[in-house]
């Protein structure tokens, strides 16, 4: 069950995404992220705007930059920028663009923007926190069933698996957008180098919470999260 | 003799010992001078298989959580393949890493262009002005210059090559007058292991000689201290790679510009490194024949 606050955070998104993209036709569930981050910034993630700089905070790589109306909205929603920040996204003042940079926005781990930079990134932060003895904080990750199509993630996912490296979870939110497809699966990329893997409803939260707290010692995680196709 | 190579192991893996913020990631090359280091500290000593992107993106995660990364490989794979991870997961997440390289230009002289790389340098000053770029002409410049990297977070680019000077001149970060000549003189500014052929070069020419192993940040004020009309540039990069800073910090001077280094073109030939620096008048009889003719054409 979700506390009072996370509750109220969770139900001023829609508001906020539209604040953001001025579209009133469409419901949040148009933005393919919302579900996953709602889930995760609501109950998995151990980080508040209080702890956006603590070392023992868990870390949330957006790698998929391309459309973070869903990630500014959440990021307002849970207090780490304010509202206001919505009402000018990419304008000449403006500290969000379309797609992230943390230098310019409070919580944001990484600037993403180019496809397959994120899961490498994540690699990098998990093996740091391990060097230096932090082992509670928990890495996650979130791509795009199109973005597995750059090389460099097929880099991270061999030698994440054959390391064991069992702090990091990736998410693949799958709209079934990569141009040629995945046969035999995305979870089988990963698995056959020694992930865990979760197919779940991209749409069910009780499933995706399931899936974002079930990973398993010695081995990365990872979460696909399937939802309606992109049409 | 030690080898700059050699130094560099050397000093990175009494870094690992001494501080707890150095890592080091690899991509299989120099994997086994390392195997002792990793015993010792297998959560610093990261060697990510045949993978330069994670290599890059590795070393940007692990200094996005304080620790100081080292990476290391071939200059084309360090820098020429990974260039967008330079770019982006060190550079713009406001990151930096110590990247060294070995094979420089034409090292791998044998192994043909898929193993060098004369466009390195060239790279890191299309990504802005926040790199040092740090270019040894000897085996005993590489401590100090590794050490003193390893101490910031800055982003520093370390250039080894087979190449070298007779002397080393650990204190180059400026421009070092190693010959001085008349009043007026002309300058002939020599990077790293150009340093020896310029000398041999310009023996019994009236030119002001200066060495730097640390072309980024260029010793502009020290340029301007030192420079008269004429400007030779030596550099053992690619030809004209510091032109643009150099007519930036003359640009109030009337002043004549020769920039001498490798050629563009992939000469798809082989020997050694010596036939390289012959084909692309880098050695003493190229270079002086190209000095000579420059200055020879003053006034005319």
């Amino acid at each position: 069950m979700t506390t009072t606050l996370p509750t109220t955070s969770s139900a001023r998104l829609p508001g906020l995404i539209r604040r953001l993209t001025g579209d009133e036709k469409h419901a949040p569930s148009a933005h393919s992220t919302v579900d996953v981050l709602q889930v995760l910034y609501d109950r998995v993630l151990r980080v508040t705007p209080d702890t956006a700089d603590d070392p023992e905070r868990d870390r949330f790589l957006l790698s998929k930059g391309h459309g973070p109306a869903a990630y500014y909205a959440v990021l307002a929603a849970y207090g780490f920028i304010p509202d206001a920040w919505l009402d000018d996204l990419a304008g000449s003042e403006s500290r969000l663009g379309h797609h992230p940079d943390r230098l310019l926005v409070p919580g944001v781990e990484i600037g993403s923007g180019s496809l397959g930079h994120g899961l490498g990134l994540a690699v990098g932060t998990a093996l740091g926190l391990r060097a230096q003895g932090l082992l509670n904080p928990r890495v996650y990750v979130l791509l795009g069933d199109a973005e597995l199509d750059e090389g460099s993630n097929h880099e991270a996912i061999a030698y994440a698996g054959a390391t064991g490296l069992d702090s990091l979870t990736a998410v693949v939110v799958d709209n079934s957008s990569a141009s040629h497809g995945w046969a035999g699966g995305i979870a089988s990329r990963f698995t056959v180098n020694g992930w865990t893997a979760d197919t779940v409803d991209g749409r069910n939260h009780e499933a995706l919470y399931a899936a974002l707290t079930g990973h398993r010692p010695r081995h990365p995680h990872l979460v696909v999260a399937r939802i309606e196709s992109k049409g | 003799m030690t080898d700059m190579r050699t130094a560099f192991i050397d000093t990175t893996t009494a870094l690992l010992d001494e501080d707890p913020r150095t890592a080091l990631v690899l991509a299989d090359i120099s994997a086994s001078q390392f195997a002792a280091a990793g015993h010792r500290h297998p959560d610093r000593v990261l060697n990510v298989g045949i993978r330069e992107q994670l290599m890059i993106g590795v070393a940007g995660g692990l200094a996005l959580t304080g620790l100081r990364p080292i990476a290391h490989s071939y200059a084309t794979f360090l820098v020429d393949r990974a260039y967008e991870q330079i770019k982006l997961d060190l550079d713009h997440q406001g990151v930096g890493a110590v990247l060294v390289s070995i094979g420089a230009s034409y090292d791998g002289s044998a192994e043909g262009r898929t193993h060098q790389s004369p466009g390195d340098v060239a790279l890191f000053d299309s990504l802005g002005d926040g790199w040092t770029v740090r270019v040894p002409g000897h085996p005993d410049e590489v401590a100090p210059l590794l050490r003193n990297a390893a101490t910031s977070d800055d982003p520093v680019y370390l250039r080894l090559s087979e190449q070298r000077n007779a002397e080393a001149y650990p204190d180059a970060t400026r421009l070092r007058v190693l010959r001085r000549g008349l009043t007026n003189a002309p300058l002939v500014v020599a990077v790293g292991p150009m340093l020896d052929p310029t000398l041999a070069a310009t023996e019994g020419m009236d030119v002001t000689v200066a060495y730097t192993h640390t072309p980024r940040p260029l010793d502009t004020p020290g340029l301007r201290a030192l420079a008269n009309t004429d400007v030779v540039l030596v550099e053992p990069y690619l030809a004209g790679t510091s032109s643009a800073l150099v007519s930036r910090a003359l640009a109030d001077v009337p002043h004549r510009l020769l920039a001498l280094g490798v050629g563009q073109t992939d000469l798809r030939r082989y020997g050694d490194p010596a036939d390289h620096a012959r084909w692309h008048g880098l050695d003493a009889d190229g270079l002086r024949r190209s000095i000579s003719a420059f200055l020879g054409s003053v006034g005319g």
